[in-house]
């Protein structure tokens, strides 16, 4: 027997819509932007271009919110990277109205413009449409020796390594890096000189010398201290001014410096 | 389109979308390169004196006219500007001035980029502004 | 290539020092032009010689062109190392500022010392 609920006046849910229904009903009584994605593949086109989609928003919505519903209502060949959808896994990064943001991370309302327009993060390979090679970025991360170096085991006996509150405050900051890339596509070194060393790997190495279980900052200083590597950042700061996490790459780079100019030991 | 499609010298050059950081940079850049091209200019101009008084004398009349001091004025102002953000920059790319690390917390605004800087950025600014005042009332005697 | 001579790190400390330096010399250099009178007569041909004649004037004249060569040449050559990459032309980039940055000085050292010697 069906046990039939009646709800008091003003708590009547809708009649049963089905799901297009629901979501016409929604667009039209939503505000709305023009989303613009830039769309290419390497294998057939020779340059980008720009598909425009009308797409409703809340105040909630955030840019990936507004590719998705692109890319499952109207073209489905839309390539991007995407998976946390909240700026954790760093997959999501491009470049949104101008500049390098995670899409999870941006708000369509907070971007104040009828007009979004989202491209791949600059100074990456386009692998397709949205979704860049971090080929690049990989193999200067790891040419930082991004591990703990230390001869000594901890294994054997009970010795362990030992940190303070205050030891882990010197790189735990730097240690949020979440490897999205934003940072390498805003730097202005970056966008003219393929060799250098970016400052997500900067970052990184400053990461692991400042960190007292690491004993390799002899080898990471000599790595750095060329030409392509540390010295040519010139602290313009976009890399600090992009990241989603607050590493703050470019007090790394300056701290690291230090090292190299005589200021820290 | 360029493999690792890097943005190239205009993305090197663009001075805007990421604050006044990013505008400092680039008006190092303009004011270093301009200012070496003034100095080699300099160094052409002041060996006229070796050819004599006649040569010295011609060659002022090119440049002290009403564009060669404003070209003056604007040497002036890139010098200054070239010499208080260089020293802005030599301390803090010398770890000075940037802050403590410290556990990131939203809306995690950088402590690199802090008032200080930006302040020292403007002050560079506004002295380059005041030295070209100041020079263009020496050229003309005011 | 300049940084298999000399690390990039002394390069770059070489490059703060000399800014450094320089813009005591340059201070200097603009403060002697204004003890000459207003700006028109500081540049007449007679004044500026007789600047030259001065010893302590002339090696401040000197120091100001080395120091500033070797910054500003140092500063291209940063400059033109990262429009561009590989290993021909970074090294013609480095020789050619090196070879620039000399031919400066030498040039510079040329006018300061006849003047100074009254070979005018």
């Amino acid at each position: 027997m069906t046990r039939v609920i009646t709800l008091p006046k003003g708590f009547e849910r809708p009649s049963n819509l089905g799901s297009q229904q629901k979501y016409e009903e929604v667009k039209s009584s939503s505000k709305t932007i023009t989303l613009r994605i830039s769309k290419f593949n390497p294998e057939k086109d020779s340059a980008s271009t720009f598909l425009e989609f009308t797409v409703p928003y809340q105040k909630w919505t955030t840019v990936l919110d507004a590719i998705l519903e692109v890319k499952s209502r109207h073209d489905h060949s839309i390539g991007v990277r995407y998976s946390c959808r909240q700026a954790t896994c760093g997959s999501c990064g491009m470049i949104i109205n101008g500049k390098p943001k995670l899409a999870c991370f941006t708000k369509i309302s907070e971007l104040d413009s009828d007009v979004v327009t989202v491209e791949p993060m600059n100074n990456f390979p386009i692998i397709r449409d949205l979704a860049v090679g971090f080929e690049r970025m990989f193999t200067t991360h790891k040419r930082i020796k991004p591990y703990i170096i230390n001869e000594e085991s901890e294994i054997s006996g009970t010795k362990e390594f030992l940190q303070s509150p205050e030891d882990v405050e010197k790189y735990i900051q730097f240690a949020s890096c979440i490897k999205c890339g934003l940072c390498n596509s805003a730097c202005p070194t970056m966008a003219a000189d393929s060799t250098f060393i970016g400052p997500q790997a900067l970052a990184q190495a400053y990461r692991y010398i400042a960190d007292n279980r690491d004993k390799g900052k002899d080898k990471r200083l000599k790595i750095i201290d060329e030409r392509h590597g540390i010295w040519g950042c010139h602290f313009a700061g976009s890399c600090s001014q992009v990241c989603p996490k607050g590493v703050d790459p470019a007090m790394g780079i300056q701290l690291l410096r230090g090292y190299l100019l005589g200021y820290r030991k | 389109m360029n493999k690792d499609r890097k943005e190239g010298i205009k993305g090197m050059a663009n001075p805007g979308r990421y604050g006044i950081e990013r505008v400092a940079y680039w008006l190092m850049r303009i004011t270093g390169l301009g200012l070496l091209f003034y100095f080699i200019g300099h160094i052409y101009e002041t060996s006229n004196l070796l050819d004599g008084k006649a040569a010295w004398n011609s060659m002022l009349e090119l440049t002290q006219t009403t564009e060669g001091h404003i070209f003056l004025t604007l040497v002036i102002g890139m010098c200054v500007f070239h010499t208080g953000n260089g020293i802005r920059l030599m301390i803090t790319q010398s770890g000075f001035g940037l802050g403590r690390p410290r556990r990131p917390d939203y809306p995690y605004t950088p402590s690199s980029l802090n008032m200080k800087n930006k302040l020292c950025i403007y002050v560079s600014i506004g002295l380059a502004a005041l030295a070209m005042m100041y020079g263009l009332g020496v050229m003309y005697d005011v | 290539m300049m940084s298999s001579i000399m690390r990039e790190s002394h390069i770059m400390k070489i490059h703060y020092l000399t800014a450094l330096v320089a813009v005591g010399f340059v201070i200097i250099h603009i403060m002697i032009r204004f003890t000459h009178g207003s700006f028109a007569n500081s540049l007449e041909f007679e004044s500026v010689i007789a600047n030259y004649k001065s010893i302590p004037y002339a090696i401040v004249l000197e120091a100001m062109l080395i120091l500033i060569s070797v910054h500003g040449f140092n500063g291209l050559r940063i400059i033109l190392l990262e429009i561009k990459q590989g290993s021909a032309y970074e090294n013609a980039v480095t020789y050619g500022c090196l070879a620039a940055m000399i031919a400066l000085i030498a040039y510079g050292s040329r006018t300061i010392i006849m003047a100074s010697m009254g070979m005018v």
